[in-house]
């Protein structure tokens, strides 16, 4: 009588070498196919699109910060030749205005940013024209939050941010490029 | 004088190979999770500046993209060495815009269709000329929430 010996019980366990295989095919696969995708940038807000002129209405000239850039990527603000540098700073200076000048702006909310380039810009320069204004926007706001609420903006709720954003708005007008440099 | 005989040399213990699949289907769990599927070839180079006052794009599905650069080698021939525009995965020119938006926002439930946000991605060499026309086009479409890509870099 033959006894029923451990070989006739039928193996029951899996090969688990090709496992490894499989997983490894599934992860070239992803390899191959996705991007670590980190997408930011400088979040802006177009005016809206109108037909008329907009209106150049009479604004006093001590509210006014103009910046020009031209063709070479060089920087005119307020008729002086300025570093890009030096942006950021100028311009905090003059929305706050702090020592009360006669020739920097009445109030935060009377400070009007004022941006032309040339179609020969860089757009990097244009880029990093605009980052620094921003800055200068978001380090007042930062600022007066911080005295207002003690908080940094990021942290303050809706309400307190929208307050921070009336007290210090960000009005920033592009003006039209010239076309004097090579397009 | 089994006390001096060498023992048979013990063999190395085998080092189980049992973990292998699973730090395999660990490293596959993690490319899944963080990364997106690619779903556009870029045909222009585009190498975005560096910014400090960045905002991430929270959620992909509101966002299309319009790049602009200069063509890659391959497309020299064809469409020349200037700048051009290239919405989804062919190269368009600005007037193709509003067709591109649209299609985009069919996609997008009508309550979210305000959030939808383009982001620009423009090589820095590019002059603000087509940038500044498809500035433009946007406004005149009404998009005007815009995202200009760059990279981070510190203060």
């Amino acid at each position: 009588m033959a006894k029923t010996s451990t070989r006739d019980r039928i193996s029951n366990e899996i090969n688990a070498g090709s496992m490894a295989d499989i997983a490894f095919l599934l992860l070239i696969f992803f390899l191959v196919t996705t991007t670590i995708d980190e997408d930011e940038g400088i979040l802006v807000r177009l005016p809206p699109w109108s037909e008329d002129e907009p209106d150049i209405q009479r604004l006093k000239e001590r509210n006014v910060f103009s910046v020009l850039v031209n063709a070479s990527n060089q920087l005119l603000v307020r008729g002086e030749p300025t570093n890009v540098f030096d942006l950021r700073n100028r311009a905090k200076e003059f929305i706050l205005n702090p020592q009360r000048r006669e020739d920097l702006s009445e109030s935060p909310g009377r400070a009007i940013v004022s941006l032309k380039n040339d179609r020969g810009t860089s757009y990097e320069t244009y880029l990093s024209v605009y980052n620094e204004l921003q800055a200068a926007y978001n380090e007042l706001r930062f600022e007066q939050a911080m005295k207002k609420y003690g908080k940094a903006y990021d942290d303050l709720t809706g309400n307190e941010r929208a307050d921070i954003r009336a007290m210090i708005p960000m009005i920033l007008s592009e003006a039209e490029p010239t076309a004097f440099g090579e397009e | 004088m089994s006390k001096f005989d060498k023992k048979r040399g013990k063999s190395a213990p085998k080092v189980s190979t049992a973990s292998l699949p699973d730090i395999v289907f660990m490293l596959l769990f993690f490319f899944m999770v963080v990364t997106v599927l690619r779903d556009t070839e870029l045909k222009v180079s585009v190498n975005t500046p560096f910014a400090t006052e960045l905002t991430k794009l929270e959620n992909k599905s509101l966002v299309n993209f319009l790049y602009i650069g200069q063509p890659s080698a391959e497309y020299w021939d064809l469409y020349g060495k200037n700048p051009r525009l290239q919405l989804g995965d062919k190269f368009s020119s600005v007037a193709d815009i509003p067709i591109f938006l649209e299609k985009h926002k069919v996609k997008v439930p009508e309550g979210q269709r305000d959030a939808i946000t383009s982001s620009l991605k423009v090589d820095g060499k590019v002059t603000m000329g087509i940038v500044q026309d498809i500035k433009t086009q946007l406004r005149k479409s009404g998009q005007v929430k815009v995202n200009y890509s760059a990279k981070r870099r510190e203060q």
